[in-house]
């Protein structure tokens, strides 16, 4: 997106073209019967991104922003359409379900993120929190006490919870960057 | 339209822009409201006939340190708002901690005060035309507000307006604290609260119905 709005037009369109397939599946899941619209708000949510591309703030993950005008154009949508009630009670979780992909993207700001730490505290947080591994096997792999990475990992997740802290309930979709720091994406 | 041929489209025509545009559109258009206010206020209204003696006194740098932070905080909450994903808890709190602060502070001095003189304290010499002329004074701050989010993409329209009403309503404030020579805490409380609240929710409808895109 960065790059994009310096006029990087080869970056741009592989960034447009990477989030359509996003916003596919994320209006995909949203619409039930109506799939025929899902194009329709791909296309409309992509030119709306495009107008307002300066309304991006660098220092908030991307995925915030995508999302946040993406919901915005369903809800628009829903609006103009007056679809009431068109889901069936017992789907209607699938509407404020978080779906597979902002997980995907959240992982893509959570590595974009650990890349800002120093190289070692950034593979002791992976280890930690991602990865799966106790402290004491974190520590063996790289000749650290199970305190010491303690320390390390809670020190790194400090600084970055410093550097994004958006607060909760940004958007609906909210700050998923944050989720997945809170260990959210670990299996 | 394809979805590929759209998106080719659209970086073919891309021109470099910057995050901080919709910024700086904000603050030459606020700029702007407040000088006209501003203007306004000197040519009607003059500034307290006792500017430099009261300048002395706690409650002159009081008026203006509300007025402005509430106004300020507010301004931050908009330019939040106008870009989606980004929430404005923070100068939401801010604004809330600040205006319950001279609340307290204000009816503390309410209860304090003898009964005959409660009266005196909330209404001061001008509390019939003071939320009027506070209105008055931050409606082109408001329209510098309204038309600075039109630069950004407000997704939650209503919330944002209603930070716009805000923001207008506290510089508005703060450009009439220049002319009014009240100084009791209640009549701040009140008096000055009053059209910034008001003008927040005049904000949140207009932002209803001009802030869609």
């Amino acid at each position: 997106m960065l790059e994009g709005l310096k006029g990087d037009a080869r970056a741009y369109t592989a960034l447009l073209a990477e989030l359509a397939v996003r916003l596919r599946a994320y209006y995909a899941r949203r619409l039930g019967d109506a799939q025929d619209d899902a194009e329709d708000l791909v296309q409309e949510t992509l030119i709306a991104m495009h107008r307002r591309r300066d309304s991006y703030d660098p220092g908030q993950p991307l995925t915030a922003w995508v999302y946040a005008i993406a919901r915005y154009r369903l809800i628009d949508h829903f609006r103009r359409r007056k679809v009431r009630a068109a889901v069936p009670l017992e789907d209607a979780g699938a509407l404020f379900a978080a779906d597979e992909v902002e997980p995907a993207m959240a992982r893509r700001d959570v590595s974009r993120l650990l890349d800002r730490l120093p190289p070692k505290r950034a593979a002791l947080i992976r280890a930690t929190r991602i990865d799966g591994l106790t402290n004491a096997e974190a520590g063996k792999a790289v000749g650290l006490s199970e305190g010491a990475v303690k320390v390390n990992v809670h020190r790194g997740l400090k600084a970055l919870s410093a550097e994004t802290t958006p607060g909760p309930g940004a958007s609906g979709l909210g700050a998923p960057a944050e989720d997945g720091a809170n260990g959210d994406v670990a299996p | 339209m394809r979805t590929q041929a759209l998106i080719e489209d659209l970086a073919s025509r891309l021109e470099p822009s910057s995050p901080k545009t919709p910024r700086l559109r904000m603050a030459l258009l606020m700029a702007g409201g407040g000088a006209v206010s501003a203007l306004v206020m000197l040519v009607r209204l003059g500034l307290r006939p006792d500017f430099l003696a009261a300048s002395l006194t706690l409650m002159f740098w009081v008026k203006f340190a509300y007025t402005l932070s509430l106004g300020l905080l507010a301004l931050w909450g908009a330019e939040r708002l106008g870009r989606p994903g980004l929430s404005a808890r923070r100068p939401f709190l801010a604004g809330a901690t600040v205006l319950a602060l001279v609340l307290l502070i204000g009816g503390t001095d309410l209860v304090l005060a003898p009964m005959s003189a409660r009266r005196a304290l909330v209404m001061g010499h001008s509390a019939m035309i003071c939320p009027w002329l506070i209105l008055g004074l931050a409606m082109p701050l408001f329209a510098a507000a309204i038309l600075a989010l039109r630069g950004f993409a407000p997704t939650r329209p209503a919330l944002a307006g209603l930070a716009a009403g805000l923001a207008a309503g506290g510089l508005g404030a703060f450009v009439y604290a220049f002319s009014c020579n009240e100084s009791a805490m209640p009549f701040i409380a009140f008096c000055y609260t009053l059209p910034v609240l008001l003008l927040g929710l005049i904000g949140s409808v207009v932002g209803r119905l001009c802030l869609r895109w």
